[in-house]
C-alpha cells in the first residue's frame, strides 16, 4: 500500500461526511471515538451528530431511538467497544425494537497490537451472529467498504461494517456472494476480507479453487454448494476472526455431500498476551501465507 | 389478570402515573400510533405491565377482552410488553435500564426532523436507576437540554442502596428541572407532569408507598 491510499476509516469518515451532507434521514452517533475527524461535518448538522462522550450503552441506546423517530443512524466506534460491551443493546435496542442500524467498527482484530488485549475483539462476527438479521461485511479492500457503506446507508436493516487495517492489494466489488477468483479440482479454499492475499500466495502452484467474499452474513450457501460441488468437497474456509465462526454455516450448505472441512482463523483456545506487530500477531494466529500453506497443504494431502 | 403476582408491586405503584399520562397529558391516540407528531410513552420499566395494559385498554388500544389470555403462547401480552406486538407500545422492554436511552434517541430523531412539539416520556423505577445506563442518559439528556424528554421515575424505596439525597438531585446536578409529587395524587401528578420547563429535560419523582418485601417475596 502507497502512503497516498486511504485507509478504510479515511474512506468512511469521508463518505459519511457526503452522505450527511446530502441525505437528511442520516444520522451518526459517536462515543468520542473519530469525533475529531467529524468536526466540520458536525458544524453543518449539529441536529444529526450525536457525540454521547464515552457511554457506548448510551450510543447504541440513542441509535435505536432515533431510528425509531425515522432515522437512519450509523454507530461507529472501536470493536470491543461497539460489539462486546454494549451486546445487550444491540440485541433489545436496535433487533427487539424492529429498527435497523449500521454499525461501523475500526480495529479489527489485532490491528492495535501493542494496545493489548482490551483493545482486541476478534469474536464480534461470532456474537453478532448469534442475534438474527444482521448483515455482516468484512471487506478486503476500502473501495470495497465505500460501496457497502453506500449500500447500506440506503436501506432500512441492521448491517455491520467491519473495518481493518490489514487489506488486499486489490478491491474485489463483484458481490455480495462467493466469488471464484481461480478454479481447481483439489478442494476449495473460501478467503473472507483482508485474508485473501495471504490465501492467494498460499495456494500458488495448488489445484484448488479460491472463493472471495467481503460479506458473510448473510452466508452465500449456494456459492459455497457450487463450488465444492465442482471440485473435491474438501473446503478450507479463512476468516480473519475468530476461528470457525462461520463452521456452522460451511456445514449447512454442505450437509447434502459428504465433505471434509477446516477452518482457519483466529485462535481461541488461547488469549495470546503479546504485542508487537500485526504481522507478528498474524503469523502467531497461523493466517500468513505460510501458516496458511501448510494447513492447506496438510488438509488437502 | 393473574399470573404474575410476584409483580404485583410494579404493577400498582406505577397505576396512577399511567392513568395520568394517558387521560391528561400524552397526546397518544389508537387510531393515530403513526402519526409522527403523536407523544411517545416508553416503559422502560417493562415489568408488572398489568396497570399499562389496563390503561391502554380503557383507552382503546387494545380490546378488554385480550387480557384474559395474557401470557398465554400465542398471546400479545407478555410479562414483559412488545412494541412489535402491541400497538401504541413505543418500546419493547422487560430489561432495565434500556428506556432512557431510546428516548433520548428518539427525542434528537424528531428534533432532526423539525418535530419540536412530540414528547418522549419514559417510565423508570427508583430501582433501576442502579443500572449504569440510565446515568449515561441522564448526563447527556441534560447537556443537550432535551426539553421535549421527561423522565418519571416512580420511587417505592426498592432499590437495594437507595439514592442518599434523593432521586431529584441525581437528575439536577446534570442540568434537569425536577419535580417531587406524590404518585398517588393526579393533580399534583398531573402539575408536576405539565408546568413548563424552557430548554431542559423534566424529571418527576413520583413517591409511593414502599415496596412490600414481605408480600413480594
Amino acid at each position: 500500500m502507497t502512503a497516498t491510499e486511504q485507509t478504510m476509516r479515511d474512506v468512511f469518515v469521508h463518505a459519511m461526511s457526503a452522505a450527511l451532507d446530502d441525505d437528511p434521514r442520516i444520522a451518526l452517533v459517536l462515543a468520542d471515538i473519530s469525533a475529531d475527524r467529524f468536526t466540520e461535518v458536525t458544524e453543518r448538522h449539529p441536529d444529526r451528530i450525536h457525540d454521547v462522550g464515552i457511554r457506548e450503552q448510551a450510543m447504541v441506546g440513542v441509535a435505536g431511538g432515533l431510528a425509531l423517530a425515522g432515522l437512519r443512524p450509523v454507530l461507529h466506534t472501536i470493536t470491543p467497544f461497539l460489539v462486546e460491551r454494549p451486546y445487550e443493546q444491540l440485541k433489545l435496542d436496535l433487533g427487539h425494537q424492529g429498527v435497523g442500524a449500521v454499525a461501523v467498527s475500526t480495529g479489527a482484530s489485532y490491528d492495535y497490537p501493542g494496545a493489548g488485549r482490551t483493545h482486541m475483539a476478534p469474536a464480534d462476527v461470532a456474537l453478532l451472529d448469534t442475534l438474527p438479521g444482521w448483515a455482516v461485511h468484512v471487506p478486503g479492500h476500502p473501495d470495497e467498504l465505500r460501496a457497502a457503506l453506500d449500500t447500506a446507508l440506503a436501506g432500512d436493516d441492521r448491517v455491520y461494517l467491519r473495518m481493518s487495517e490489514q487489506v488486499n492489494a486489490e478491491p474485489r466489488l463483484g458481490g455480495p456472494g462467493w466469488q471464484v477468483v481461480r478454479h481447481g479440482t483439489r478442494g476449495v479454499v473460501a478467503a473472507v476480507g483482508p485474508t485473501l492475499d495471504p490465501v492467494l500466495a498460499a495456494t500458488a502452484g495448488l489445484d484448488v479453487t479460491v472463493l472471495y467474499t467481503g460479506e458473510i452474513r448473510p452466508f452465500d450457501a449456494v456459492g459455497l454448494r457450487a463450488a465444492a460441488g465442482s471440485a473435491r468437497p474438501d473446503v478450507v474456509l479463512v476468516e480473519p476472526y475468530l476461528r470457525g465462526t462461520s463452521a456452522h454455516e460451511v456445514q449447512r450448505a454442505l450437509a447434502d455431500l459428504p465433505h471434509r472441512a477446516l477452518s482457519l482463523g483466529v485462535r481461541r483456545d488461547t488469549e495470546l498476551r503479546n504485542y508487537g506487530t500485526a504481522q507478528q500477531h498474524t503469523a502467531a494466529h497461523g493466517l500468513d501465507a505460510a501458516g496458511i500453506a501448510a494447513e492447506v497443504r496438510g488438509f488437502l494431502g | 389478570m393473574t399470573g404474575d403476582e410476584k409483580h404485583d408491586n410494579a404493577a400498582t405503584s406505577t397505576m396512577d402515573v399511567l392513568w395520568v399520562l394517558y387521560d391528561r397529558v400524552l397526546r397518544a391516540h389508537p387510531d393515530r400510533t403513526d402519526d409522527p407528531e403523536r407523544d411517545r410513552f416508553l416503559l422502560s420499566k417493562g415489568h408488572g405491565p398489568m396497570a399499562y395494559y389496563a390503561v391502554l385498554a380503557e383507552k382503546g388500544f387494545l380490546d378488554p377482552d385480550e387480557l384474559g389470555s395474557w401470557a398465554e403462547f400465542e398471546s400479545r401480552l407478555g410479562l414483559h410488553p412488545d412494541r412489535v406486538l402491541v400497538p401504541g407500545v413505543e418500546i419493547g422492554s422487560g430489561s432495565l435500564g434500556h428506556g432512557l436511552p431510546l428516548g433520548v434517541g428518539v427525542v434528537r430523531g424528531l428534533r432532526a426532523r423539525g418535530r419540536t412539539r412530540p414528547r418522549a416520556v419514559v417510565l423508570l423505577g427508583d430501582a433501576e436507576l442502579d443500572e449504569g445506563s440510565n446515568h449515561e442518559a441522564i448526563a447527556v439528556a441534560g447537556r443537550w437540554g432535551l426539553e421535549q424528554l421527561t423522565a418519571v421515575v416512580v420511587d417505592n424505596s426498592s432499590s437495594t442502596h437507595g439514592w442518599p439525597g434523593g432521586i431529584a438531585d441525581r437528575f439536577a446536578r446534570e442540568g434537569w428541572a425536577t419535580r417531587t409529587a406524590d404518585g398517588r395524587d393526579h393533580e399534583d401528578l398531573h402539575r408536576a407532569l405539565t408546568e413548563a420547563h424552557p430548554d431542559r429535560p423534566l424529571a418527576v419523582v413520583a413517591v409511593v408507598e414502599p415496596y412490600d418485601q414481605e408480600e413480594a417475596a
